[in-house]
C-alpha cells in the first residue's frame, strides 16, 4: 500500500478516554470477537453510543486517548465498529501502538475546531493531509516516524510480519 | 551554544538501558530495536497474542525461557469462556516451553519481582500496562498490546522510541499514617493523567534509600497513570538484598550519569504530604483526605498490583486493630497480589486476624480490580480501594463509585463506614 484515503463523519469524544471506557474489561470475559464487542463500544460513557455508530464514522477526541489498560480489544473493537481512524490531540503510547499494529490510523492533530457530524478526510502517502470538509479547513497532523509509517503502510503488524518475516528494516 | 543536548552529555537510566539493549547510542527521541530480557503476558492478553502469533505465520519462538504467562485476571475463572481461555493458553505454551503460572500464583507483575525475572538494568515488556511495576527493581519495564508481544515472541526484540525522562526527587520522611500510596497519588495529582506521556519517570533523592521494594514497586506501578512509558528506581542495597533472597542473578545495576539531560525536574517533600484520595472517576482527581465531606463507604478493597502486598495488609491491620471491628454495612476484602504474599500473611497471623474481624479473602490475583473476577460492587455502592484505577465501571459496575487511597485510609473507612482520615483514628 502506498496511500491511505479515508473519509467519514466525526464523532466527538472528550479528553482522557481510557480503554475501559472504549470497551469494559468485564466484556472480555465473554468474547474477544470485535463483531460481538462492538455492541458495547464506549458503553460506560454512553450506553447509546454503539447503536449510533455508522461504518465509516471517525472518532475525534481530545488529549490522551486510550489511556489506562493496554488491552488490544480497545483497538480491535473500534475497527470492528467500522471505524478506520481516530483523531486526537494525543494518544497514550500503548493505544497508539495497538492502533498502528491493527491498521487503525491514529491521527495526532488539533481537534478543537471539529464538531459532531463534520465530514473529515484523511490522506496519507509520504505526508498526512487532513481536512475538515464541512468547515473547509486544513488540519496539521503530526508526521509518523519511519518505522510506524512502514507498519501502517503494510496494513498493520500481521501483514508486516507476513511480508517481511519481522519488523520492517529500520 | 546550541540548546540541543550534545552527544557527549550523560544519559538517564532509560537511555543507558536502551543503549545496552540495542547496541546503539540511544538518546531521547531515537527509535531503537532492543533485545528483550523478559516477556510477560496475562490471561487477559495472551489469547489475543496467540491469535496474532498464528496470523503472523511464524513457527519459532525466540528464547521461550524468557516468556511467562500469569493466569491472574481470571483467578479463578469466573465462567466457562475464561476457563476455556486458560486451557488454550496451557495448550499453546506447554509444547513451546513457555512458563504458565498456576491460577492463584498471583499477578504477573508481582511474580516478576518475586521470581527474580525483574533484574536491575533488564528490559522487560508485558502485555499489560502495569508492567511498569518492575521499575521498582531498576528494570526498564513497559506495557504493550498483544500484537507487539506476539511480534516480540517471534523476534525476541521490540522497537522502542527512547523516552525523555522526568527526574522525580523524593526527599524528607513520611509522617505518621501517611503511606507511599499517598506519595504516588500526590504525584499523579501534580502531573495529571498525561503529564508523563511517552516519558520515563526516574525516581531519585534521599528518601529513596529508606523505601522498600514494595514502596518502589507501588510508585513505579502508578507511573503509567501519568502516561509514563516506565518508572525506574536506582539500584542500591535495598535492591540487592531483595534479590539475594530470591535469585542468584544480580542483573546489571544501572544509574544515571550526573550530567544526564532531563525534560523536567519534580521534587516531592514527603514530610509535607497528607493522606490523599483520588475521587471518582479519575486517578488524577486527587485531593487531601481532609477535603472530603461525609462519604459513606460500602466496600473496602485491599488488593491489586498497587496495593495487595504484605505491607499493605499490615498497614491496614494497624488501623483496624484500634477499632471495635469493621462497620456493619461495610464489607472489607483482601486479595493478595501473590501466593507467596498469601503464605506470608498466613504464617504471620495477619490473615487470621483480618478474617476474625469479619474480612473477606479472595484468591491471589487481580481479584476485583477490573471486574473480571471476584466481588463486584452493587449499584450506588461507594468503594475505597488500594488499586491504581477508579474509572467508571472499572470494578465491573458503572453505577458504583471508586475512591483510591492508602491501606491506612481504607482501613479507617472500614472502621467508620465512611471516608476517614487515618490520623483521626485513635
Ligand atoms: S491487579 Fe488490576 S491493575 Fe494490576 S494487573 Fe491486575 S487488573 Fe491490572
Amino acid at each position: 500500500m502506498s496511500e491511505i484515503a479515508i473519509q467519514g463523519r466525526a464523532r466527538i469524544l472528550g479528553d482522557d478516554i481510557n480503554t475501559d471506557y472504549i470497551i469494559s474489561s468485564r466484556r472480555k470475559r465473554d468474547s474477544l470477537d470485535p463483531e460481538v464487542l462492538r455492541a458495547y463500544l464506549l458503553e460506560s460513557l454512553d450506553p447509546d453510543f454503539a447503536a449510533s455508530v455508522k461504518p465509516g464514522d471517525l472518532l475525534v477526541a481530545g488529549k490522551n486517548f486510550g489511556c489506562g489498560s493496554a488491552m488490544e480489544v480497545a483497538a480491535t473493537v473500534v475497527i470492528g465498529a467500522g471505524i478506520h481512524a481516530v483523531l486526537a490531540k494525543s494518544f497514550s503510547r500503548t493505544y497508539f501502538r495497538n492502533a498502528i499494529n491493527n491498521g487503525l490510523l491514529p491521527v495526532i492533530c488539533d481537534t478543537d475546531q471539529i464538531a459532531e457530524g463534520d465530514t473529515l478526510s484523511i490522506h496519507l502517502n509520504t505526508e498526512f493531509n487532513v481536512r475538515n470538509e464541512s468547515k473547509n479547513q486544513e488540519l496539521t497532523a503530526d508526521p509518523l516516524s519511519p518505522v510506524v509509517r512502514s507498519i501502517v503502510m503494510a496494513g498493520g503488524l500481521v501483514p508486516c510480519f507476513r511480508e517481511h518475516g519481522g519488523f520492517p528494516a529500520l | 551554544m546550541s540548546q540541543t543536548p550534545s552527544k557527549t552529555l550523560g544519559k538517564t537510566i532509560a537511555e543507558k538501558i536502551l543503549s545496552a539493549k540495542s547496541g546503539a547510542d540511544a538518546r531521547a527521541g531515537d527509535v531503537v530495536v532492543c533485545t528483550l530480557d523478559h516477556l510477560m503476558a496475562t490471561d487477559g492478553s495472551m489469547p489475543m497474542t496467540i491469535d496474532y502469533f498464528e496470523r503472523m505465520g511464524a513457527e519459532e519462538i525466540t528464547n521461550p525461557e524468557r516468556i511467562v504467562v500469569a493466569l491472574d485476571h481470571y483467578s479463578p475463572a469466573p465462567n466457562r469462556q475464561t476457563a476455556t481461555l486458560h486451557d488454550q493458553i496451557r495448550e499453546f505454551c506447554g509444547p513451546r516451553n513457555i512458563t504458565v503460572y498456576k491460577v492463584g500464583d498471583g499477578i504477573g507483575h508481582q511474580l516478576a519481582l518475586e521470581t527474580g525475572r525483574a533484574l536491575p538494568g533488564s528490559l522487560i515488556i508485558g502485555a499489560d500496562s502495569h508492567t511498569v511495576t518492575c521499575g521498582g527493581l531498576n528494570a526498564f519495564a513497559t506495557g504493550v498490546g498483544s500484537s507487539d508481544l506476539a511480534a516480540a515472541m517471534i523476534s525476541g526484540k521490540i522497537w522502542l522510541r527512547v523516552p525523555e525522562t522526568i527526574h522525580v526527587e523524593l526527599k524528607g520522611a513520611l509522617t505518621d499514617r501517611v503511606h507511599t500510596k499517598d506519595v504516588a497519588l500526590a504525584l499523579v495529582g501534580k502531573l495529571r493523567a498525561d503529564g508523563a506521556a511517552y516519558q520515563a519517570l526516574e525516581f531519585d533523592g534521599p528518601a529513596v534509600k529508606s523505601m522498600t521494594v514494595d514502596d518502589r514497586a507501588l510508585l513505579a506501578n502508578l507511573s503509567v497513570e501519568m502516561g509514563a512509558k516506565c518508572g525506574i528506581f536506582p539500584s542500591d542495597e535495598v535492591t540487592t538484598s531483595y534479590l539475594e533472597e530470591r535469585t542468584a542473578e544480580s542483573g546489571d545495576p544501572t544509574g544515571a550519569d550526573s550530567d544526564a539531560v532531563y525534560s523536567r525536574m519534580v521534587t516531592l517533600d514527603l514530610s509535607g504530604i497528607a493522606p490523599q484520595i483520588a475521587m471518582p472517576h479519575r486517578v488524577d482527581n486527587v485531593v487531601p483526605i481532609t477535603d472530603v465531606d461525609e462519604v459513606p463507604i460500602h466496600m473496602v478493597y485491599i488488593g491489586t498490583c498497587a496495593g495487595g502486598r504484605t505491607s499493605d495488609l499490615h498497614e491496614a491491620l494497624e488501623i483496624l486493630r484500634t477499632g471495635s471491628g469493621i462497620a456493619s454495612g461495610t464489607q472489607a476484602i483482601f486479595t493478595p497480589a501473590s501466593r507467596s504474599i498469601l503464605k506470608d500473611v498466613s504464617s504471620d497471623g495477619s490473615l487470621a486476624e483480618f478474617i476474625g474481624m469479619g474480612g473477606i479473602v479472595q484468591t491471589a490475583g487481580c481479584g476485583s480490580c477490573c471486574g473480571t473476577c471476584g466481588a463486584i460492587p452493587g449499584d450506588g455502592v461507594n468503594v475505597i480501594s488500594t488499586a491504581n484505577r477508579n474509572f467508571k465501571g472499572r470494578m465491573g459496575n458503572a453505577n458504583a463509585s471508586i475512591y483510591l487511597a492508602s491501606p491506612a485510609s481504607c482501613a479507617a473507612a472500614a472502621l467508620s463506614g465512611r471516608i476517614t482520615d487515618p490520623r483521626d483514628v485513635t
